[in-house]
């Protein structure tokens, strides 16, 4: 199919594409799957005897609510639009990580070292700008070298990166329990928790607005966002990412090295995962706590599938999982239901966005010419 | 299985067993380290054997299966909530309790299977998206319930978790139980007991019977079963069903037989490690198991070695660090997936839609 491959490959700009995909029903689809889970999250929160309209309107006032919310939301949505991004390249290059968590951690957990120990290792004051690009850009590094071991074996042996991305999250989080609780562990007398000392003055990202948490991670995901966007489309490696997703077999025989473009692919999406465990200790909590970042990764997932691995679409679906995890509190204040509804609502959403042929059958909306492919079974 | 994986697995398992023996063996003679050892590691296998199993099944018929862990915590939590209702809320006695349990379990993982083979074979979903589907589901709707159900003031059980009925007693098997020693190890529960029965009895059905012939044929080539009249859609169904039952079964393990309390995320992925044995085991029961005993056997170690903590010497002192112990299994499942051990071949039509 000449003509179906073209399309896929031609470069789109960077709004004109979703309209376009607009009127497909691309952009319709993950609309309904929202509206679909939220009408089954209502019932649920009926069933157990609370008013969904009350609920939902506590979760919209939590979230956009004040100016504080909104920063709030903001605050939220930073994480999962790096997570997001990361996961969303992956699956352009038809890899499907997993391990974002993990990645997200260990970044934090180097940043986080990098922000305390280095100045009195190295026995100076290291200027502000220096010291936040070292912390920023080492733990970035760490998460791209713990996606590349899989993306490595997944080249060379074959042994397929879902399972091992989960397995390194596994032996991420065992070694930040370990290191948290051991060798990183706040000295402090008073302290009891497994995290970090606090990082030093001159690590920390400013905020953007003075009494406001929101920070300049939250501008530097956007930017990284339009970044990643212009590399998948817009640049030759990006291209090359896109046709060994696309079809690894034809990638090969165009002459892309397509065993460097997975490793390569993995680092990437890695490394946008590091950013996010760095930016939360840099701009946010200014230490890493054991346990503040368990399920990033997993609603990442839900993100970049929600957002249909479109940079833009990401950034979108963040902010609508940003805004539901940070009005749940208020829902629960005002009305009882455990913030745990949430996670049912976002699997419901990562539900009817997977099985959007669910949704087209309650909607009757006719199905795409062509189909997205996201991973292939252990044989690819 | 080739010579090779036996030969592999046995000599993983006797040198984690060797490490515990030899830094405990001034304290505890080596025959009962050993025994108590092998007894631990046939239990701890438990949930990776059934979820192995539920592997097998799902894949023999085309069909990957990643949400094992989900349907394994589905089967924990409400094998465990059925056992405290009937307990605390119909007053049954501890035994029925128990074994509704263990049905409800088997039932929430059915479910979840029904709803895997639902988005893979009717609609057609890209099965490991379907996978990742049902295991945040699983996650959200445990999670959930547990807060809901016990932790929210004005809930069932007002706020406080009910006392459990307690975990299924050991069975101890008529003759092997007595045998001096070694007898502990067939020493064991009810569900640990079962799994190893149904190791064999999937072998059996599998490779011996016409519903195993079927299930085969549609993994590896649907259309030419359709050809002949299996029904495809069918086989898929029943058989991604009955992973889901096996599952929810290894999931009781959790809530039922080891502990009997539930904690969000309590299966800690097993059902991914399950998955890896399953494949270490080149999707055949048998192989699956012995694939799930190393498994067993590295957790056994790092159970055991807690007992000769002291012992440890100075320069094997990273094995005082459970942390550090506790990464053998994924470190493990990590090697096994890169077939240097064996080339690892699964059914061909493993994870394809089937497009009549």
């Amino acid at each position: 199919m000449p003509e179906t491959e073209e399309k896929k490959t031609k470069p789109q700009s960077f709004l004109s594409g979703v309209l376009q995909e607009a009127v497909s029903g691309s952009v319709l689809v993950p609309l309904l799957a929202i509206l679909t889970a939220m009408i089954l999250g209502g019932v649920v929160i009926a069933m157990a005897g609370g008013n969904p309209f009350a609920a939902y309107l506590g979760l919209a006032e939590g979230a956009f609510g004040s100016a504080k919310a909104w920063s709030e939301t903001a605050v939220w949505a930073t994480p999962y639009i790096f997570a997001g991004l990361a996961v969303a390249l992956a699956f352009k290059g038809g890899l499907f990580n997993i391990g974002a968590e993990g990645q997200l951690a260990l970044g934090a957990v180097v940043s986080a070292w990098i922000g305390y120990a280095l100045p009195d290792i190295l026995g100076i004051s290291l200027p502000p700008v220096i010291h936040v690009l070292l912390a920023v850009g080492i733990g970035m590094l760490t998460g791209a070298f713990w996606a590349a071991i899989p993306g490595w074996l997944k080249a060379y042996t074959g042994g397929h990166e879902v399972i091992n991305t989960i397995m390194m999250n596994y032996i991420a989080l065992n070694m930040t329990s370990f290191l948290l609780n051991g060798p990183m562990k706040d000295p402090s007398p008073t302290n009891v928790i497994a995290r970090t000392p606090l990082i030093a003055e001159s690590a920390r990202m400013p905020v953007l607005f003075e009494g406001y948490r929101v920070h300049w991670g939250f501008v530097l995901a956007l930017v990284i966002a339009f970044l990643t966007w212009w590399l998948l489309q817009k640049t030759t490696l990006g291209f090359e990412i896109r046709t060994v997703g696309a079809n690894p077999d034809a990638a090969k025989y165009a002459g892309i090295n397509v065993k460097r473009i997975i490793i390569l692919t993995m680092a990437l999406s890695g490394m946008l995962a590091g950013m996010a465990g760095t930016v939360e200790v840099t701009a946010l909590n200014y230490r890493h706590e054991l346990g503040f970042s368990v399920g990033y990764g997993f609603d990442a997932i839900a993100i970049a599938l929600l957002g249909k691995t479109h940079p833009l679409g990401v950034v979108l679906a963040s902010i609508l999982f940003a805004a539901m995890r940070n009005g749940a509190t208020r829902m629960q204040f005002l009305t009882q239901i455990p913030v745990d509804v949430i996670s049912v609502i976002q699997a419901l959403i990562l539900l009817f966005v997977a099985a959007d042929a669910i949704v087209r059958y309650i909607y009757r909306i006719r199905a795409p010419e062509e189909h997205l492919t996201l991973t292939r079974g252990w044989g690819g | 299985m080739d010579w090779r994986r036996f030969s592999f697995i046995a000599l993983i398992i006797a040198t984690l067993f060797g490490i515990v023996v030899s830094i405990g063996h001034e304290q505890t003679s080596p025959a009962i380290i050993i025994t108590s050892m092998l007894a631990t590691t046939i239990a701890v296998a438990t949930p990776l054997t059934l979820g192995a199993l539920s592997g097998v099944y799902c894949e023999r018929a085309g069909v990957v299966n990643i949400g094992i862990e989900g349907m394994m915590l589905s089967g924990a939590f409400f094998g465990w909530l059925a056992a405290i209702y009937m307990n605390s809320v119909f007053n049954f006695s501890t035994m029925p309790s128990l074994l509704i349990g263990v049905l409800a379990a088997m039932l929430a993982g059915g479910a979840f299977g029904w709803l895997h083979a639902l988005l893979s074979v009717t609609f057609k979903v890209d099965q490991i998206i379907g996978g990742t589907v049902i295991n945040m589901l699983a996650i959200g709707i445990t999670g959930f319930l547990n807060r809901q159900l016990f932790f929210e003031k004005g809930s069932i059980f007002g706020g406080q978790v009910p006392h459990a009925p307690g975990v299924l007693p050991r069975i101890q098997l008529p003759i092997l139980a007595d045998i001096p020693v070694v007898g502990r190890v067939f020493d064991q529960q009810p569900i640990a007991i079962t799994a190893i029965l149904l190791v064999f009895l999937t072998h059996y059905i599998l490779f011996f019977t016409r519903w195993g012939l079927r299930t085969r044929a549609v993994g590896e080539h649907p259309r030419a079963a359709d050809t002949v009249g299996i029904n495809v859609r069918k086989v898929r169904y029943a058989n991604v069903i009955i992973g889901g039952l096996m599952a929810g079964l290894g999931g009781a393990y959790f809530t039922l037989e080891s502990v009997p309390s539930f904690e969000p995320l309590m299966t800690n992925g097993r059902g991914f490690i399950a998955l890896a044995a399953m494949i270490f085991g080149n999707w055949t029961p048998i192989g699956s198991w012995a694939a799930a005993l190393i498994f067993g056997a590295a957790q056994a170690m790092q159970i055991n070695l807690q007992f000769f903590r002291e012992m440890i010497p100075a320069q094997w002192a990273f094995l005082q660090q459970s942390y550090i112990v506790g990464l053998a299994p994924y470190i493990l499942t990590m090697i096994i997936l890169t077939g240097i051990i064996g080339k690892n071949v699964p059914p061909a039509a493993d994870g394809l839609p089937y497009e009549k």
